[in-house]
């Protein structure tokens, strides 16, 4: 990724971030934008989990790694804190390579 | 003086859990940046500037599936997006102060700064909820992209370690509570399975967008109640 790229990243988002202070008296957001917001994140979110989960490049990231995100999507779902969802993931698909699993 | 762990203060022990966790998905972005060839001072230059863990996950992972830097924007702005409602939703935290001291502010609005904010009713209470998380994890994130970054290269391969599980994994987490909504699970479904058809078929980094599509399913969809009911939570 190129620092032009940076920056304007991090100039956009930093509009984001001060546009609702600032604007808040003059700007009224409809729940209905609000909601399509939120639904537009997690839509990104997912298919960025899922395809990082089963896909390296354009073909199948092996066993390992989808096994050890199902498992801490488990733990995720179970409510389990964060930390140990992560850790338990990592640890999941680092045991499996150990064995041998790709 | 009380050590901030013993005290009875609940914000200061949840924040420190927010932070313990945030150091972890700090290190697993720094460690991941190194996998991806990123240089050091790209990872530290996103961390400090951008800000955003999520995006700069994507970020990555779109860099490493090939996409091109519109497309990473684009898609960055898209999921930061939701910045801008939440600059609306505390705007009273931020309106007061020297500018400086309020613009400094603005930066470290996070998912998780805002909601510790929101939690408070009293608006010193608020303003002091916002300020505490705000800076703790900002500083927090920083150090472990640094840490993980140069740890990472050191330990080599992070596959052996997993690091490429914990990191979808730690999205899920992250993402978890606004999946066990209907609607929202739909659209994250629809989204996720969109992406992985056309993974084959689109060129490197399009098909996590083409999820946008998955917004389709959100049409018709009744206005959710303001507070999620027994049965959704």
């Amino acid at each position: 990724m190129s620092w032009v790229g940076i920056a304007v990243l991090a100039v956009g988002t930093y509009g984001f971030r001060l546009a609702g202070p600032l604007l808040r008296k003059r700007l009224h957001l409809s729940d209905t934008l609000k909601r399509y917001l939120e639904l537009a994140a997690v839509a990104l979110l997912a298919a960025l989990i899922t395809t990082a989960a089963l896909v390296e490049g354009h073909s199948f990231a092996g066993w390992a790694r989808p096994a050890g995100v199902l498992v801490g999507a488990v733990l995720a779902w179970r409510r389990l804190p964060f930390v140990v969802v992560v850790v338990t993931a990592a640890a999941v698909a680092a045991a499996l390579r150990l064995l041998g699993v790709s | 003086m009380r050590s901030p762990i013993r005290t009875a203060d609940p914000l200061v022990r949840n924040v420190l859990a927010l932070c313990a966790a945030g150091f972890v998905v700090g290190l697993s972005f720094g460690a991941i940046a190194a996998a991806a060839h990123f240089p050091l001072s790209q990872a530290v230059g996103m961390s400090v500037l951008i800000y955003a863990g999520g995006a700069q996950f994507l970020a990555v992972g779109l860099t490493t599936a090939g996409a091109g830097t519109v497309a990473i924007v684009l898609a960055g702005l898209l999921l930061n997006a939701r910045h801008l409602p939440f600059g609306l939703a505390i705007g009273d935290v931020l309106s007061t102060g020297p500018l400086a001291q309020r613009l400094l502010g603005t930066h470290v609005m996070t998912d998780e700064s805002v909601a510790f904010a929101l939690a408070e009713q009293d608006p010193a209470a608020r303003r002091r909820a916002y300020w505490i998380t705000g800076l703790s994890l900002f500083v927090t994130w920083n150090v472990a992209v640094v840490v993980g970054a140069v740890a990472g290269s050191a330990l080599g391969n992070p596959d052996t370690f997993g690091v490429d599980a914990a990191f979808p994994a730690g999205l899920l987490a992250l993402v978890m509570p606004s999946l066990r909504r209907r609607p929202a699970a739909r659209v994250a479904v629809a989204g996720a399975a969109l992406a992985l058809v056309t993974t084959p078929l689109l060129p490197a980094g399009l098909p996590v967008l083409t999820a946008l599509l998955g917004l389709l399913f959100a049409i018709g969809v009744p206005a959710e109640p303001a507070e999620p009911t027994a049965a959704t939570a």
